[in-house]
C-alpha cells in the first residue's frame, strides 16, 4: 500500500494553519467536483482531496496522521505499524457521500473500521421502509443509441454482512438499452436497489447514459454532426458522394459550388425517438498535395487559366 | 450461464415523475423538492395549476438529472439553494455553448 501525502494532495505545506487547509479543499473540492470540471480525473481527484481533507480537519486525526508520516513520501510502500493510534482520540467521520468504497486503502488502514466512520453513514431504519435508489452510470456507443444494446454493468455496492462488518459487494447486471436513448438520460430498473426493510419493496437502481466520445460523430440532443470532407473537384462540379452514418452509408447528392462548412441535413437520421433526430453533413474542402509532377502541372494550369482571387473580398 | 436481461423504463421526455419519485431517486425529503421548485431550480409541468398543492405535481425526466446534480453539489460544496440554482444555471449554459462549440468545430488535425 502506498503512502499518501494528504499535504500534498491539498496543496499546502506541513504547518499550515486549519484555515489555510479549510481553503484549500473548499477551492480545489470546487475545482474538481465531478458535476463542474471537465477533467477526466475529476472524480478520482475529488475523492482524493475529501479524504486528505477529512484526516486533517481534524486535530486529533492530523496529530496522529503527522507523527506517523514524517518519515514517509509520497507513494512510498506503508504499513501501520501495530498500535499507531494509541493515545490519540476519535469521534467519527462525516466525511461527506458515497460509501467507504470511496476510500483508499491507506484511509482505511488508518481511519476505516473502528471510529466510527463506516457505521456513522448507515442510518437506523424502522421497520417497513423501502429500499434506498441506487445509481450508476453506463458508457454506450452512439451506434448503440440507434439500434439498442445490451450491456454489462458492475456495481459496487456496501451491504453489511452476518458479522455486522460492511463490505463491498460486486454484482454484475445485463441490462437492455433501449435504441432513442439520448446523453444524461436515465433508465429506471425498478426493485434493482437496496432491499427493503419490513417486507417493503426495494429500491430502484438508475442507470445514467453517457455517450463515448466518437472519432466521426458528434452528438446534440437528437440530432449528430458529421464532418464530410469534399475534393475540390467534387465542391466546384457537385457530385453523388457516400455518407458515413451510424446505420451505413448512404449517397449524398452534392450541388455545384459548394462552400466549406455548408451544413447539409438528412432528415430523420439522426437518434430514433418518436420524433428522430436529424444527421447534419457539415462540408469540408479537402486539397489535394501537389507531391507530384503530375499534381504540379494540374495546379500551375488552373493558376494560370483560373483567373481566381480568394482573397478579393478582403480588398486585397 | 446464461444471465438474465434486464429491460429497465427509459425515462425520456415522455416520461413523467411525481414528486414521491424524485425524492426517492435523490434520497431527499418532500421539503428539499419544494424548495428547489421555489427557487426555480427545477419546475413542474403543472405549477399553473396546483400551485403550491407539491403532492400533485409532475415533473418531466430531465429534472431528475438536475435535481441530482443539485443534491451533490449542495452535499459536496455545502452552498445553499439560492446557490445551487445559480450553479445549476450556469453550468447547464456551459453545457449548450460546448455541445454548439463542438459541433461546429472543424477537424483541425
Amino acid at each position: 500500500m502506498d503512502f499518501k501525502d494528504y499535504y500534498e494532495i491539498l496543496g499546502v505545506i506541513k504547518d499550515a494553519s486549519q484555515d489555510e487547509i479549510k481553503r484549500s479543499y473548499k477551492k480545489l473540492a470546487r475545482k474538481y467536483h465531478p458535476d463542474v470540471s471537465k477533467e477526466a480525473d475529476a472524480e478520482v481527484r475529488f475523492k482524493a482531496i475529501g479524504e486528505a481533507y477529512q484526516v486533517l480537519k481534524d486535530p486529533e486525526k492530523r496529530a496522529a496522521y503527522d507523527q506517523l508520516g514524517s518519515n514517509y513520501q509520497a507513494g512510498q510502500d506503508f504499513n501501520p505499524p501495530p498500535n499507531w493510534d494509541a493515545g490519540f482520540e476519535f469521534n467519527g467521520g462525516d466525511f461527506t457521500g458515497g460509501s467507504n468504497a470511496d476510500y483508499s486503502e491507506f484511509f482505511e488502514s488508518l481511519f476505516g473500521h473502528g471510529f466510527g466512520s463506516a457505521q456513522g453513514r448507515h442510518k437506523q431504519y424502522g421497520d417497513n421502509v423501502r429500499g434506498e435508489d441506487h445509481h450508476a452510470k453506463v458508457l454506450i456507443d452512439l451506434e448503440d443509441a440507434y439500434l439498442g444494446a445490451t450491456r454489462s454493468v458492475t456495481l459496487q455496492s456496501p451491504e453489511i454482512d452476518s458479522s455486522g462488518h460492511v463490505v463491498n459487494k460486486q454484482r454484475t447486471l445485463k441490462v437492455k438499452i433501449p435504441k432513442g436513448v439520448k446523453q444524461g438520460q436515465h433508465i429506471r430498473l425498478g426493485g434493482q436497489g437496496s432491499p427493503g426493510m419490513g417486507g417493503s419493496p426495494a429500491g430502484d437502481l438508475y442507470l445514467v447514459i453517457e455517450f463515448k466520445p466518437h472519432s466521426i460523430y458528434r452528438v446534440d440532443g437528437n440530432d449528430v454532426y458529421l464532418d464530410l470532407p469534399l475534393s475540390p473537384w467534387e465542391a466546384a462540379l457537385g457530385a453523388s458522394v457516400k455518407v458515413p452514418t451510424p446505420l451505413g452509408n448512404v449517397d449524398l447528392k452534392i450541388a455545384a459550388d459548394t462552400p466549406a462548412g455548408r451544413k447539409l441535413r438528412l432528415k430523420g437520421r439522426g437518434i430514433p425517438s418518436k420524433v428522430p433526430g436529424d444527421l447534419y453533413v457539415i462540408t469540408q474542402l479537402s486539397i489535394p498535395p501537389a507531391d507530384n509532377d503530375a499534381a504540379k502541372a494540374l495546379y500551375q494550369k488552373m493558376q494560370e487559366e483560373l483567373a481566381y482571387n480568394p482573397r478579393s473580398k478582403l480588398g486585397v | 450461464m446464461t444471465q438474465e436481461i434486464l429491460n429497465g423504463i427509459l425515462l425520456d421526455e415522455q416520461t413523467e415523475l411525481s414528486l414521491i419519485d424524485l425524492c426517492c431517486a435523490c434520497s431527499s425529503t418532500e421539503e428539499w423538492i419544494v424548495e428547489l421548485v421555489e427557487e426555480g431550480a427545477i419546475e413542474p409541468m403543472n405549477l399553473q395549476t396546483t400551485g403550491k398543492q407539491c403532492r400533485g405535481w409532475v415533473f418531466t425526466a430531465d429534472n431528475l438529472r438536475k435535481a441530482r446534480t443539485a443534491k451533490r453539489l449542495q452535499r459536496d460544496l455545502s452552498i445553499n439553494i439560492a446557490g445551487v440554482a445559480l450553479a445549476l444555471n450556469l453550468l447547464e449554459q456551459i453545457e449548450n455553448l460546448e455541445t454548439r462549440l463542438n459541433c461546429f468545430k472543424i477537424n483541425s488535425k
